[in-house]
Parts: structure tokens; C-alpha cells; sequence
């Protein structure tokens, strides 16, 4: 991929919503071309979708997630993909993982509740053929995620002015 | 026996002013300073472009090589110069960056600050009386230490339609048989300016002819966009007439730590290093360790940091020039230098204005000496949010004036 294309990347990742008129002015180059690289991005699914970062903790309707290590037989021809496909398309379901180590698909469930999660990995994942296993680890609490920390360290400890 | 307090006579003391150094009691307060204390006292809600520092914390691994040093107990006196791993780490790095060779062992010492090292060259060269040439708008500390150290100092204009280049010409109009020191600042706080190594070769000539010794504040050396830094120590015939100080504050964001160097002729090291040793004995151990640790370990993040400067000094600039403030490209440093001449304000009055209507704080030019006065010190060591606020603000500002 070329530089541009990167540093554009870079860019969105800190904030999705800067504009190509202003990613190009960071960039010192012209708006159409940043705005040409986002849409052919977009079309390669480089770019998959805009996300915003949420910290749950912080509504009244808190999320519960867990982190599920999943331990299953492959299937003969197609691997692990098969079994991960029929995870992955369960909506409660936002992220799976093929790890290397002592499991072998990390499955992040997100639900409104703790109840809901556990009747999720009862009657839905473990009944799955091929799955030997399942360990549900809860997420407590979240201090970073997406390279983002929660906790409030935005303060600007600098004077207002200084030499 | 408690001292019965009737005894002391108050008035014996006429007034404290008497009993100070007259070189000090004439030094004005700095004009930054005086903006400070008007800053802090108007709080709410302002957006500052005032600041001379990073706007990122000093790179997480660097914290944590001084944090992991002082749970092993590293917290004795160093070597009076620094400690030699240190000193040997600035030494490579300086080759490597910008050509100029220094013996770690006995051409480069480290001290508290970039600010220690320009004070005490100045205190080992001047001879009361003697004129230092120091290039305007500059860095506020210069002519005041110069003051102190007995030196007259001697302001030379530089202008912003030569991008605040320091000429030839300018250099050799101020030029007496007093002259001895001439002090740089490139790239330049406040204006962003740069030289070349084809702007250095006239410079370097005028210095030879006059046998002046220079002092380099080469602290911005990092902060370049397009252009590599230059520094003047490499220009062919200039290395043992000058000093390059240097320091960790700003390329890698470690101001707090007040980490800085200066490299030069072993026998002017040596001046210096016998007045650090009387005054501060060594630069702090776990600074030293910190800076040694972003020297060896640091590069990849300082670039980054730099990558990010360069942005937002895209996005100042267009931005001032959009809401209709002439603005020079600044090539080094973290400041944009806007024009306010054609507002009608000085730069005081502009400044003030700018925090009262529009809680926008940036500090007026003239406080950085001659060439100082019409422009605005802006910082662009600010997140880009902040950065869009201040100059929408600037932009609502100027258009009610």
C-alpha cells in the first residue's frame, strides 16, 4: 500500500470523523486525492466500516462482555474455518479469534447482561458439534481498548504559557 | 535564650533593591512572564497556543528506564560532565545526525538544561564589557544572561520576508572590536525559522574574520520539516569555535527534566565544566539515565512526534492565512509567527484582546526582542481539535475588530 494511503489510515484511526479537506491540509497534499485513496479504500474494504469507541462503564445501560476460550475438533478439509463461521455469525458474537496455544478460538460476547452472556454459551456455543470446550472469562473493567485509555488522562498539565 | 524581637531594628535595612547586583536589579521582568501572570488570572475557557513545549508526555519507556533505575538504588553524584554512557550516546548521535565529531570524553558535558549549558559558556567567555550579537526575535533568556554574565547584549533584526534568517549583512552592521560572542538560535524559537547549510557559509565567514566565538542553541535540531537541520558546528572551520548546546526538552518531549548538553573545544568544555561543578556538581542522576535511555531506545518514537508536528503546522498555517493573518512558513521548531501589522494593534494590545474577547491565549512578538513586534508567538503543540478551536476563534476575533 502507498504512503499515502497509510498516513491517511493513521490519521482516521485517531478520529474518523477528520474530512478529507482537513487530512489533506495535515498532509500537505490536495482534498481530491485524499478523498480518491478513502473511496478505493472504502471499496477494498480497507476500510470496513466507521466505528465509535464506547466506554460502556460510563452508561446506565453497562454492557457485559466476556472473553470465551473455545476448544474444538477441526473439521476434516476446511479446518477451523467451518466451526468459526457458525460462531461468528451469531450477532451477540463481536469478535472471534484462531489462537495459537492452549485453545484454539477466543469469541468475544457482548450482552446486557451476565445472565445473558452465560445462557448464550450454554445453549447456544457449547452444543455446537466439534466444540470440546468452553472457558467464559468476564471483562471487569476495561482501562484500554483499540489503543485508547479510559481513563480520563486528557488533562493538559502544561502552564498556559511558558517560554 | 529566645532573641527578645523588640531588639531588631527594622530600619536598618533601607531597601532589599540596594543589596542586589546592579547587572540583576536592571534586568526587566520577562515579557512572557508578565503575559503568564495575565493568563492565569483570566482562567476560563481558554485556549492556549502559549505554551514552548510538547504537547505529548515523555515517551512511556524513557519514564520507565528512570523509574526502573531508582528501584535498583541509582541515586548517588555522577561524573561532574555526566555520566560516560551518556555522554558517549550524544556523542554517536551527533555524528550520526548531523555530522559533527565530539570526544565523549572531554568534549561534551552534560547539564541541567540547555538553559545551564548557554549559561555557562556565556559566564566562561565574557569579560565585563565585552558584545554579544544575538540574532532577534529570539529566545527570551539570551540577552538577560548575557546581562548577567557581565556581556553587553546586542540585538540583531532579522526580518520575516528573509524567513528570519540571519544575513551577512545584518551581522557585520553590528560588528565593534568589541564583539566577541555571537549566540544562534536556528531553528528558531519563536519564528520557525531555519538556516542552510548555504545560508551557515557567509555567516561562518564573518565569524572567522572576527574571531567571535558562537554559542548554537541547536534545542529545536529535530523539529525540521523538508529540510534536515544543519547545524552550524559542522560548517567546515566552525567546530572549535563553537559551542552546540543542545537538550532532550523538545524533540523528545522531556522538559520537566531539564536534560541538556553542550558540546565543544576541550579546553572550553573543561572552562564550563569546572563552573558546573561549583554551582550544580552533575546534571541529575535519573535525568541522565532518562535521556540515555531516549537517545539509545527513542529515535523511532521522536519521529513520530515529529510527523505529528508537521501536521498541525500544516493546519495552522493554511488556517491563519485563511482567516486572513500573513503567516511565513515556519520550517523548524513547533511556532507559527503571524503577522497582526495589518489589525492596526501592537502586539501587546492584539494579544490582550485576543484573551479578553476571545479567550484565546498566544504570546505577543515583541516580548522576543527587536523584529519581535507585529506578530504573534503561536504554538502548534496543541491536539487538533484545539487547534481548529483557536483558530476559529482568532477568525470570529478578527472579523468583530
Amino acid at each position: 500500500m502507498d504512503t499515502l494511503k497509510l498516513k491517511i489510515l493513521e490519521l482516521m484511526k485517531e478520529d474518523a470523523r477528520r474530512s478529507a479537506d482537513l487530512i489533506a491540509t495535515m498532509l500537505g497534499t490536495a482534498e481530491d486525492e485524499v478523498a480518491r485513496a478513502i473511496s478505493e479504500m472504502e471499496a477494498d474494504k480497507v476500510i470496513v466500516k466507521y466505528a465509535t469507541v464506547v466506554n460502556w462503564s460510563k452508561v446506565d445501560d453497562e454492557k457485559v462482555t466476556a472473553l470465551i476460550e473455545v476448544q474444538i475438533t477441526p473439521e476434516r478439509g476446511r479446518g477451523f474455518d467451518a466451526i468459526a463461521e457458525r460462531i461468528y455469525l451469531y450477532p451477540e458474537v463481536k469478535s472471534v479469534y484462531l489462537m495459537s496455544g492452549a485453545y484454539d478460538l477466543l469469541v468475544e460476547i457482548e450482552g446486557n447482561s451476565l445472565k445473558q452472556v452465560a445462557s448464550f454459551v450454554s445453549n447456544k456455543l457449547s452444543p455446537i458439534d466439534r466444540v470440546l470446550s468452553t472457558k467464559t472469562n468476564f471483562i471487569l473493567k476495561k482501562y484500554k481498548q483499540d489503543g485508547i485509555i479510559f481513563e480520563d488522562q486528557a488533562d493538559d498539565h502544561r502552564m498556559l504559557v511558558s517560554p | 535564650m529566645i532573641k527578645d524581637e523588640t531588639t531588631i531594628q527594622p530600619n536598618k535595612v533601607k531597601s532589599m533593591q540596594d543589596y542586589l547586583a546592579p547587572a540583576v536589579r536592571e534586568i526587566k521582568p520577562s515579557g512572557i512572564r508578565k503575559f503568564f501572570d495575565l493568563v492565569s488570572n483570566s482562567k476560563d475557557d481558554i485556549i492556549s497556543l502559549g505554551v514552548g513545549e510538547p504537547d505529548f508526555s515523555t515517551p512511556w519507556h524513557v519514564r520507565e528506564a528512570a523509574v526502573y533505575s531508582l528501584e535498583r538504588g541509582r541515586t548517588k553524584y555522577t561524573p561532574n560532565s555526566g555520566i560516560p554512557e551518556l555522554r558517549e550516546a550524544i556523542a554517536d548521535y551527533l555524528h550520526t545526525s548531523f555530522k559533527v565529531k565530539y570526544e565523549p570524553s572531554n568534549e561534551v558535558l552534560v547539564t541541567v538544561g540547555g538553559s545551564e549549558a548557554i549559561d555557562l559558556a556565556l559566564r566562561a567567555l565574557v569579560t565585563p564589557g565585552d558584545e554579544i550579537l544575538i540574532p532577534e526575535p529570539c529566545y527570551i533568556s539570551y540577552s538577560p544572561i548575557t546581562s548577567i554574565s557581565g556581556g553587553v547584549p546586542v540585538g540583531i533584526e532579522t526580518f520575516a520576508k528573509d524567513q528570519f534568517k540571519l544575513t551577512e549583512k545584518a551581522l557585520r552592521d553590528v560588528i565593534t572590536p568589541r564583539s566577541k560572542i555571537l549566540i544562534l538560535c536556528y531553528p528558531s524559537n519563536p519564528t520557525g525559522g531555519i538556516m542552510t547549510y548555504e545560508d551557515w557559509l557567509p555567516i561562518a565567514k564573518v565569524v572567522e574574520e572576527n574571531d567571535l566565538i558562537v554559542i548554537s542553541d541547536e534545542i529545536y535540531a529535530e523539529l525540521t520539516y523538508g529540510q534536515k537541520h544543519v547545524s552550524f558546528a559542522a560548517v567546515p572551520g566552525m567546530k572549535d569555535r563553537t559551542i552546540l548546546v543542545s537538550g532532550f526538552s523538545k524533540a523528545f518531549a522531556m522538559t520537566g527534566w531539564r536534560m541538556g548538553y553542550a558540546c565543544g573545544h576541550s579546553e572550553l568544555i573543561s572552562a564550563m565544566t569546572k563552573i558546573h561543578q561549583y554551582t550544580v556538581m552533575c546534571a541529575p542522576v535519573m535525568g541522565q539515565v532518562a535521556a540515555h535511555e531516549a537517545l539509545t531506545n527513542g529515535l523511532e518514537e521522536k519521529d513520530r512526534m515529529i510527523e505529528s508536528y508537521n501536521q498541525r503546522r500544516r493546519l495552522i498555517v493554511k488556517g491563519f492565512r485563511e482567516i486572513g493573518l500573513e503567516c511565513h512558513e515556519p520550517q523548524g521548531a513547533f511556532y507559527a509567527f503571524p503577522s497582526i501589522v495589518a489589525t492596526g494593534l501592537t502586539s501587546d494590545e492584539f494579544a490582550q484582546k485576543l484573551l479578553f474577547e476571545a479567550k484565546v491565549a498566544a504570546v505577543p512578538g515583541d516580548v522576543f526582542g527587536l523584529g519581535g513586534e507585529g506578530f504573534l508567538r503561536c504554538s502548534y503543540a496543541y491536539s487538533v481539535s484545539q487547534l481548529n478551536e483557536a483558530l476559529e476563534r482568532i477568525g470570529k476575533f478578527l472579523r468583530k475588530l
